[in-house]
């Protein structure tokens, strides 16, 4: 029997032998595999009565492993859960792979395993299959965790990238920055007065009432993770060809987190989010779909940011409060703190 | 944030505007000094709504900018040695040298760590007493305060393996070399509020007097920067040249006299080259000789000589106020924020950089 207070994981725990067993079974399947059948099979065998799939893949390496607001576990689920919901499908299966660096306590892996368990059955989906390697102390940063999910997609609408059109009103689910600041704040050990707490969550039930309500006048979906709103709007204009403004007064944020922005000299639009999704909608159905996200919790400050149009396609521009208007670049990597 | 708001808040902005529409009768340039406020000036657009007789021209306030490429290449070269910790302002890591940066020689092996004040340099120096911590202590008088903190503490605690790469910089004497060049164009100055904070005013008065230009504390927020402009073209269109102080919620006269006291305790002045512009007379500080000791330069036994720059780039007009960064060639071309040339493209508080980020206006990248 594995110690899951004291013990920690050795190298042979990634071996393929008796050690790699004795984790999958008193770990990985206890807690994934809801007494499903097959569980130790290579691969999983899945069942869909959809035409149309949907496949996304994410690695998650986020230092610290424990964070405000959740762990490394919960945006493993969430974050590959998003991505496939940007197509408008429901998550059916999901695998993870963790690479484990040798001494990582079983107690924190125990967490994150029962973590990700927690996430999955919250956006609905099953963890069916996964791997798991050790490397020596290191090599690895504690623990990486790599998701693949599949989603089934049961309806016609066209939801893509490139389907954005002039006219089309931009709205987020709700308030940026706040999983970015939460790791920054918790990295560099700032004291705020408040807590800023990661966003992380999955929103199946959020893109479901608004499909529900909007149907095919939605036309595009991002979550904005790593490089934010700034990153995910400049890839959604120019894959759609249009212009899009965002209207810089209409953007929600949290106090705390427009502070510590502040402190740091950071723009709150660069700043990755995991627990939001943009969407483009046609303009006629902005008020029924924004009602509609907001009538769930995770939807409840959601807001029109901004709009599509014909003028400098693939760019993002912004108007200031004082009604000027300036660039929205795409950023170029993290971003750094200021000087002064 | 409420109290942020106030000071950001647009229907204030708009009625400063229409008061300095109503006052200024014909063009006046003003320089803002300070980075932080021609990235203020640029984000919120004020540049585009203030009166087309009012032109802003970006100063040399930026830390980053003018550190002098000579001293990011002894960081990088201090930064590579085997027992080194090196810790910098995060947006040092960026800012290329000779032969890459910071966070090049990061990713190649490098301890190098960001850190948010010297403090939690002198920490890692604890931590780590097998290592040579040391801090790139760089800015103007608003981080200069920090740097000798740290000094004095290094000293009090006898922490031999802590260290400074001090390149300071101080903003009267630039300014000071800018009205005195024959190129000037400059008619009134929005000085630093930060810097201000420190030093107070009463150092610029005599600028004021002997170039008969009206100079204005300012703060940083768009309606802080209003208020600055509107007292200045107050004073160019009365034809007076006093030192204003529109940032009295952060500056008093005096300045804050420990910042001070210590500052001059730990560093004397010396000539400094600015990257960018070149030597400028008593604009920068070193160490004292008490403090030798955490004198990476001397530690690392490195010397400083200045590195030839660019020939295209010319941001040493633009540290002066002569040009926009529009009127440059390799103006997002050749030189972006990736692959900068020179010294304002380099920081995010850079002018060009700024431009580039915020401004390069729709179809607008070939203005010349």
């Amino acid at each position: 029997m594995i110690d899951f207070d004291s013990a920690s994981v050795q190298l042979g725990h990634g071996s393929g032998g008796r050690l790699s067993h004795q984790l999958i079974s008193e770990l990985f399947i206890r807690v994934f595999s809801d007494g499903h059948p097959d569980p130790l099979d290579d691969a999983a065998r899945l069942t869909t009565r959809a035409n149309r799939l949907v496949f996304s893949t994410d690695s998650f390496v986020v230092d610290p492993v424990f964070f405000p607001g959740g762990n490394i576990g919960d945006l493993a689920i969430n974050g590959t859960v998003n991505d496939l919901l940007t197509s408008g499908g429901t998550p059916l299966a999901i695998s993870a792979a963790f690479i484990l660096e040798e001494g990582f306590p079983f107690r924190d892996l125990k967490t994150i395993v029962e973590t990700m368990k927690k996430a999955a059955d919250v956006a609905s989906v099953r963890i069916v299959t996964g791997d798991t390697k050790v490397v020596e102390r290191g090599k690895a940063d504690k623990i990486f965790i790599t998701t693949t999910g599949v989603a089934e997609v049961d309806h016609d609408y066209a939801i893509d990238c490139s389907q954005i059109r002039p006219g089309d009103a931009i709205i987020v689910t709700g308030t940026v920055a706040d999983h970015g600041m939460a790791i920054l704040a918790s990295r560099e050990g700032l004291s705020l007065e408040a807590t800023i707490a990661s966003d992380t969550a999955s929103l199946g039930r959020v893109v479901h009432r608004l499909l529900a309500a909007a149907g095919d006048s939605v036309h595009a979906m991002r979550d904005p993770t790593r490089g934010g709103v700034a990153a995910a709007l400049n890839e959604l204009a120019e894959s759609s060809s249009v212009g899009i403004e965002l209207i810089e007064a209409a953007i929600p944020i949290r106090p705390p987190v427009a502070g510590a922005c502040e402190i740091l000299g950071i723009d709150p639009l660069l700043v990755a989010n995991e627990g939001k999704m943009l969407v483009a909608v046609a303009p006629d159905v902005t008020e029924a779909a924004l009602a509609a996200i907001k009538a769930d919790p995770l939807g409840s400050e959601a807001a029109v940011i901004g709009h599509a149009h014909a003028s400098h396609p693939g760019r993002l521009t912004i108007r200031t409060p004082l009604g000027a208007g300036r660039i929205l670049d795409m950023p170029l990597s993290d971003p750094l703190p200021r000087i002064c | 944030m409420r109290y942020l708001d106030d000071f950001r808040d647009p229907e204030i902005s708009r009625q400063l505007i229409e008061a300095i529409r109503q006052t200024v009768t014909r063009p006046w340039v003003i320089m803002e000094i300070c980075g932080g406020q021609t990235h203020s000036i640029v984000r919120n657009g004020l540049d585009q709504i203030l009166p087309s007789e009012i032109e802003l021209v970006h100063g040399p306030g930026c830390p980053v900018c003018v550190t002098p490429l000579a001293y990011i290449d002894a960081a990088i070269d201090i930064a590579t040695r085997p027992g080194v910790l090196f810790t910098s302002y995060g947006d040092m890591l960026r800012v290329p040298g000779s032969r890459g940066s910071l966070l090049t020689a990061r990713s190649e092996g490098a301890d190098i760590r960001m850190v948010y004040s010297p403090l939690e340099a002198l920490e890692l120096a604890r931590e780590n007493p097998d290592k040579a911590v040391v801090f790139f202590s760089v800015g103007f008088e608003t981080t200069a305060p920090n740097g000798a903190m740290a000094a004095i503490q290094a000293e009090r605690e006898q922490l031999d393996n802590f260290s400074l790469l001090v390149s300071h910089v101080l903003v009267p004497p630039a300014i000071k070399a800018l009205l005195g060049a024959p190129s000037n164009r400059v008619q009134g100055y929005l000085l630093a509020g930060h810097v201000c904070a420190i030093t107070g005013w009463s150092d610029y008065r005599r600028i004021a007097d002997d170039f008969g230009i009206p100079m204005v504390v300012t703060g940083f927020e768009p309606v802080d920067l209003l208020r600055g402009i509107l007292s200045c073209v107050s004073q160019l269109e009365k034809g007076e040249a006093h030192v204003t102080n529109e940032y009295a919620r952060a500056v008093r006269e005096q300045g804050n006299l420990i910042a001070r006291t210590t500052v001059q305790q730990v560093f004397e002045v010396v000539d400094r080259h600015w990257r960018g512009i070149g030597m400028i007379a008593n604009s920068g500080l070193r160490l004292r000789r008490p403090y030798h000791r955490f004198d990476a330069l001397r530690q690392f036994d490195i010397d400083v000589t200045p590195v030839t720059e660019s020939g295209v780039c010319i941001s040493g007009e633009i540290l002066q106020g002569l040009k926009k960064p529009f009127q440059c060639l390799a103006f997002g071309a050749q030189c972006t924020p990736q692959t900068p040339l020179g010294a304002t493209m380099v920081s995010s508080e850079g002018a060009c950089a700024a431009y580039y980020a915020y401004s390069q206006r729709l179809n607008d990248r070939k203005l010349s």
